[in-house]
């Protein structure tokens, strides 16, 4: 649950590590993210779709992955953290029955414009299914 | 094609509190900003706002492909995937995705994006096989009085690609996701006691019976004395930290990164690389003693590693 408290700025050093999240990966997950993000490609939702691709079953798609690391980086950030940008790299699908471990750590801070980043991976059972950069402003 | 821009592609709907917060339910995310307008009033947006990896979700086409609002270009942006596609390169996969945001999105903007072919790789092979990556940047604008306001961009990376190996069609049992697992070892008849012995919980080492020499990893002949009558001794399981290295990239499921591996010099003398745990990688040291413990991994496969001790 996001917290009401926010993380300052003053609070972060570098090297500093994020709380730790677990996203268990299910059918609803996928296909209800697939959905509230208006992406209807089948291999999202129709697991014989995503079958005849080659894929054991529905595969998360793009822009939930984006909106998980939101959420990961939320968490810590408080509802003040202000993203500046969300850069992540694709790897391993994300399967249902996998669970999706999200780790992150502070890798800069620019003073100047209270700005941190976070660089942050989400590993499944297969390796990593994202790794990335999120820039945020704290208060 | 570099270089080419192509129309406005516009959103179905406005910006609006209903899609943000059943997106938020799905995600998860309960960030009161978003969807609690008591407390989006204390903020200095005043009103709620939308979560920023939304961006693109508000411009997509929806459930017919290719059916744009009405506004939005004739152009197919996407048209160097087909062209791509028709010389023989028919898979796609995505490689990154880097949104960045000028501001956050107030209820009832109406956005649109227009897209530029930034770049086109030269034809590489990677792991997937081979063909093309292409960089498109979608520039987000939200629509205004006057001058249109851009709120953000998405950079976007595909490699389309001719798959290395024919996809296999999927097995009737797919639905099992392929877990990574240990590498399990070869074992030859030189080698079966030692892996027998971490079964049986034990650290055994080939030991000469003419020389009575140890060595390390096993071999069919004594290194010392050339003798083909080996045998093993039990080792105590203790010894140093002789060097080690921390595995960082790449990152190969299922080890846990970074990986720290040691070399270790036993006590009965021979030296043996075997897996870390229990260490801080910025605390491991040269000469420092470790003890072996036992681990099976998959129920399949026991490995001897090796734990700092403060003897």
């Amino acid at each position: 649950m996001t917290s009401m408290k926010t993380t300052r700025f003053e609070d972060v050093s570098l090297g500093d590590q994020l709380p730790a999240l677990d996203i268990p990966v299910t059918v609803a997950l996928i296909t209800g993210g697939a959905i509230a993000t208006r992406d209807y490609f089948p291999g999202h939702h129709d697991k014989d779709a995503a079958q005849s691709l080659g894929s054991p079953h529905v595969f998360m798609n793009i822009l939930t992955t984006s909106a998980l690391v939101e959420r990961f980086v939320e968490q810590w950030s408080g509802p003040q953290g202000r993203f500046r940008d969300l850069r992540i790299r694709l790897g391993a699908p994300n399967y249902p029955g996998d669970c999706m471990q999200f780790q992150g750590e502070i890798t800069a801070l620019d003073a100047s414009s209270r700005t941190v980043e976070v660089t942050l991976r989400g590993k499944n059972s297969m390796g990593n299914h994202v790794t990335g950069t999120v820039a945020v402003t704290l208060p | 094609m570099v270089g080419r821009e192509y129309g406005r592609i516009y959103a179905w709907d406005e910006v609006n509190p209903a899609m943000v917060r059943q997106w938020c339910e799905v995600m998860g995310v309960d960030n009161p900003l978003y969807t609690d307008a008591a407390y989006a009033a204390t903020t200095e947006f005043g009103d709620i706002v939308a979560p920023p990896a939304m961006l693109q979700a508000w411009c997509l086409e929806g459930l017919h492909m290719n059916n744009y609002p009405p506004g939005s270009t004739d152009e197919n942006p996407y048209e160097v995937l087909s062209l791509i596609e028709a010389q023989g390169y028919p898979a796609v996969v995505a490689v990154n995705s880097e949104l960045s945001f000028e501001r956050y999105l107030e209820m009832g903007e109406k956005l649109y994006y227009t897209t530029l072919i930034k770049d086109l790789s030269d034809e590489k092979t990677t792991g997937l096989g081979t063909g093309f990556f292409v960089t498109q940047v979608m520039t987000f604008y939200s629509e205004q009085a006057g001058a249109d306001d851009k709120v953000g961009e998405l950079l976007f990376r595909v490699f389309k690609f001719k798959p290395a190996q024919a996809a296999k069609p999927a097995p009737a049992a797919a639905s099992e996701r392929p877990a990574a697992k240990r590498p399990l070892p070869g074992i030859s008849d030189d080698t079966r006691f030692f892996w027998e012995g971490c079964d049986a919980g034990e650290l055994r080492i080939q030991q000469c019976k003419a020389c009575n020499k140890l060595q390390h990893p096993p071999a069919p002949v004594c290194q010392h004395c050339h003798s083909f009558d080996l045998g093993y001794r039990i080792a105590k399981g203790s010894g140093e930290l002789y060097s080690f290295v921390v595995m960082h990239y790449p990152e190969v499921a299922p080890f846990d990164h970074p990986n720290p591996i040691g070399l270790i010099q036993l006590d009965e003398g021979v030296r043996l690389p075997a897996g870390l745990v229990g260490v801080d990688r910025n605390e491991l040291k040269i000469g420092q003693r470790v003890r072996v413990e036992f681990q099976t991994f998959d129920d399949q496969l026991t490995l001897p590693l090796f734990r700092p001790v403060s003897d």
